[in-house]
């Protein structure tokens, strides 16, 4: 799918792979756009897949009896949705919800984690990438939850 | 020409307006009950005193260019801020300044500015930008960049809305959580700056918050190509005599009430994350 | 520096009391060294009578007590608990006082004190640390106008030191021994068996006007030379010294070098270090009303850095911890006050190591840091 495997190489998350590894990532993706609103998925569910944002807005929020869902974070263009698929068990641990018309590329998780298997170089390739994107994200998540704006 | 008041004594003002503007933040309009009231560079402060009560530093968060009130947003979080967060239209209120060295404007013209607000610290920063948007012509791109703890606690919401209707302005806001009725961003609000679109070469950025996020903003600017020496921030300490002979504010070999509140990152950065200096 | 004969004289232990009279008659509070509850403190004294004749003190890191001499030398000591500064910062000043009523609120300055002070054995740290505070009070954005109204009109009689203190470096900071400038009066004590006499070098205008007012005759070379002897001596009998090159740098890298920890194992935070430190200037204030809400005042008072609450904000205190405290004290004296007046904050009279509780020793603090900088691992 030349399309996608054009998108991909332009999206900064991918900045950097050689073509080859590029195009094998792309046999693994496919388009995906959800409505406003519209769940990408829900807390639980299988990991199957992961979603490179092109455009629009994700909001990742957790529920909890008796109050509205607490958001949490939000992703834009040019961010990865989701990390729970490349640590087993494989599963999602809140929901992701399209704020308004959000465009994507599904990743297959369980074929990308086949050919990373396959072949360690692409696989080392995405653990470092992943690894930096949660690394930021823990260091903002650390930040939010001191509550700095708070009275002491 | 009349010469200055004496800087010990508090001069007289009265409340003109008192307008909440969260559940624990007030913003109050003084006018001096004698004369004018004096000029003021944005980023500087005064002591608002409460009778019988005490003092506190406020940043002034007014227009510099109006000259008929000093206003000032305060949140209570103590005695003294209770106090004076309590007056109401026509009360007495003791001031001293304005005092302290302000944001650096003259320096920002002819580059792109971005603003960096947390939480009340958007207060120091209003006149910053008043200033920068009715002299918009001598900047580059304006950033604005707003972190608040949730979509209820954002300062200033009516005018960041018209701000925001400006086509020569950039303007973020993220929170740290939100329910779903919010469209916005939610997260920290270094993160934003990553995305933000401005020249690093030559920006100059100004940063007011919580000491915490003023660091990691700082950092994230330093991230983005913005040069150590035109980074600023508004420190904080416990301010007596606001006028650098109590000693009680010092930060490092700084005073600040005179070498600040607006310092210059570079400075700071070296003792900024030393515990308990 | 070089005094000419004409700005030297000599005269009587006797004369002293001369001296005295002469500034009480000016309408002078003449206060100096005085004996009481067991220190040489400073005081209002009526004359030599009240000087402490025949008494010197021995100070250790911790400890202080008086002694008798064997002679009834009136300037035989160091120093004591106490600076000039009691009476050119005073220790409590109202700062205004306000009224509220029904008409509204009127704010006015607090009493001022017509007191001019005429001090009498100044030690040469001593003038070092007023002229540190001049320069803190006086040369600021904001002037202290009480500080320098009181300063201008002070008449100031130095006294050379002939003992060395068992605390004392004034001569590593070069503070000391010899008073070489900011007296109206200097005077060197001349005894033994056969006199008992004062070298006197005038000053300034004032100093020699009310020298001339006094019985005295012109120094000799042979007087002059006893003199410069004695204070050389004193320079040869310091107990201890403080290095001072690089320190300024060494203390301000070196923010968590364990030393830090180690003193406040001992430091009890007490503060007598900022009370008898002749350069401390730290102060708070208060704001009282009376029970009716009909009128309030503020009061400046004396504070130290060591005080929990000394950098209270929203939240807590930025210093919680003992190791935080006395960094800040001892960075701000060695270092910072450096950066913000120019010049060192010590003067080495060495009396925050005499009446330190634990007698912590300010200059063993700075040679420890030195002798392990851990700069290099980063701050």
């Amino acid at each position: 799918m030349p399309d996608i495997e054009h998108v991909l190489n332009e999206h900064p998350f991918f900045a950097g792979l050689p073509p080859e590894q590029g195009k094998l990532i792309a046999g693994c993706a496919r388009n995906r756009m959800f409505g406003a609103g519209q769940y990408l998925f829900h807390e639980g569910e299988p990991a199957n897949e992961f979603f490179v944002i092109r455009h629009g807005h994700v909001a990742l929020e957790i529920v909890a009896p008796g109050q509205a869902p607490l958001v949490f974070a939000t992703l834009g263009q040019g961010e990865i949705v989701g990390a729970s698929w490349l640590v087993p068990p494989y599963r999602w641990t809140f929901d992701a919800r399209a704020v308004e018309l959000t465009r994507t590329i599904g990743i297959d998780a369980a074929c990308l984690r086949g050919k990373c298997e396959a072949d360690h170089d692409l696989g080392y390739a995405m653990m470092k990438k992943f690894l930096s994107v949660l690394v930021q994200r823990l260091h903002a998540t650390r930040l939010q939850i001191l509550d700095i704006y708070g009275k002491r | 020409m009349r010469a200055p008041p004496d800087p010990f004594i508090p001069q007289l003002y009265r409340v003109r307006r008192a307008q909440r503007e969260l559940a624990d933040t007030v913003t109050l309009e003084l006018a001096p009950q004698d004369g004018a009231r004096p000029a003021f560079q944005p980023g500087q402060f005064n002591m608002l005193y409460a009778f019988g009560i005490g003092e506190v530093a406020i940043s002034l968060s007014g227009d510099s260019n109006d000259p008929r009130t000093f206003v000032h947003t305060v949140r209570d979080v103590g005695a003294v801020s209770g106090a004076i967060a309590r007056l109401t239209a026509g009360a007495t209120v003791g001031l001293r300044g304005p005092f302290g060295r302000g944001w650096p404007l003259a320096q920002a013209e002819g580059a792109d500015v971005v603003i960096v607000a947390g939480g009340l610290g958007l207060a120091p920063l209003r006149p910053a930008i008043y200033q920068v948007l009715s002299n918009r012509r001598r900047f580059g791109r304006v950033v604005i960049l707003i972190g608040s703890r949730n979509p209820a606690d954002i300062l200033y919401r009516h005018e960041l809305e018209q701000w925001r209707q400006r086509l020569d302005v950039d303007i973020g806001v993220t929170v740290d959580h939100a329910d779903p009725e919010w469209r916005g961003n939610v997260g920290v609000v270094p993160a934003l700056i990553p995305r933000a679109l401005f020249d690093p070469h030559g920006a100059v950025a100004l940063v007011c918050g919580p000491e915490i996020m003023m660091r990691f903003s700082a950092n994230a600017l330093r991230d983005a190509g913005v040069a150590a020496d035109r980074i600023y921030l508004s420190m904080e300490r416990n301010m007596k005599c606001a006028i650098g002979l109590c000693g009680h504010c010092q930060f490092g070999p700084d005073f600040i009430c005179k070498d600040g509140p607006v310092m210059r990152y570079d400075r700071v950065a070296p003792i900024l994350a030393v515990r308990e200096i | 520096m070089e005094r000419s004969p004409a700005t030297t004289a000599v005269m009587s232990a006797n004369a002293l009391q001369g001296l005295i009279d002469a500034l009480a008659a000016r309408r002078y509070r003449v206060v100096g060294p005085t004996v009481r509850d067991g220190a040489i403190v400073y005081d209002t004294i009526a004359g030599i009578g009240d000087l402490p004749a025949g008494w010197t003190d021995r100070q250790e890191a911790g400890r202080y007590r008086l002694e008798r001499r064997d002679d009834s030398a009136l300037f035989g000591f160091a120093v004591g608990p106490q600076s000039w500064k009691r009476f050119l910062h005073p220790p409590v000043e109202t700062l205004w006082t306000a009224h509220k009523d029904d008409a509204g609120v009127t704010i006015a300055a607090g009493p001022k004190t017509a007191e001019k002070f005429a001090f009498i054995g100044v030690r040469a740290c001593e003038l070092d640390a007023i002229a540190i505070q001049d320069r803190v009070f006086c040369e600021g954005p904001y002037p202290d106008v009480a500080y320098a109204t009181r300063r201008r009109d002070a008449f100031i009689v130095a006294v050379n030191c002939g003992e060395a203190g068992g605390t004392c470096f004034c001569a590593s900071m070069q503070t000391g021994p010899k008073a070489e400038s900011g007296f109206d009066l200097a005077l060197t004590e001349l005894i033994d068996d056969a006199k008992h006499e004062f070298l006197v070098e005038v000053g300034s205008a004032a100093g020699g006007e009310l020298l001339a007012a006094l019985p005295h005759r012109p120094a000799t070379d042979a007087q002059r030379a006893a003199a410069q002897a004695i204070v050389a001596r004193t320079a040869t009998r310091m107990s201890r010294s403080l290095a001072s090159d690089g320190l300024k740098e060494l203390l301000q890298s070196n923010p968590n070098h364990p030393r830090w920890d180690a003193v406040a194992e001992r430091c009890l935070t007490c503060g007598n270090c900022t009370m008898v430190c002749p350069t401390c200037f730290c102060t708070t204030v208060e704001d009282h009303s009376d029970l009716t809400g009909a009128s309030a005042e503020r009061v400046r008072k004396w504070d130290s850095c060591f005080t929990m609450d000394f950098s209270f904000i929203h939240g807590g205190s930025v210093r919680k911890t003992a190791k935080a405290r006395y960094r800040q004290w001892m960075t701000h004296k060695l270092a910072s006050w450096i950066d913000q007046f120019g010049t060192s904050g010590c003067v080495g009279c060495g009396r925050c190591i005499t009446w330190c509780p634990v007698g912590i020793d300010i200059t063993e603090e700075a040679a420890a840091i030195r002798a392990a900088p851990q700069a290099a691992k980063g701050a």
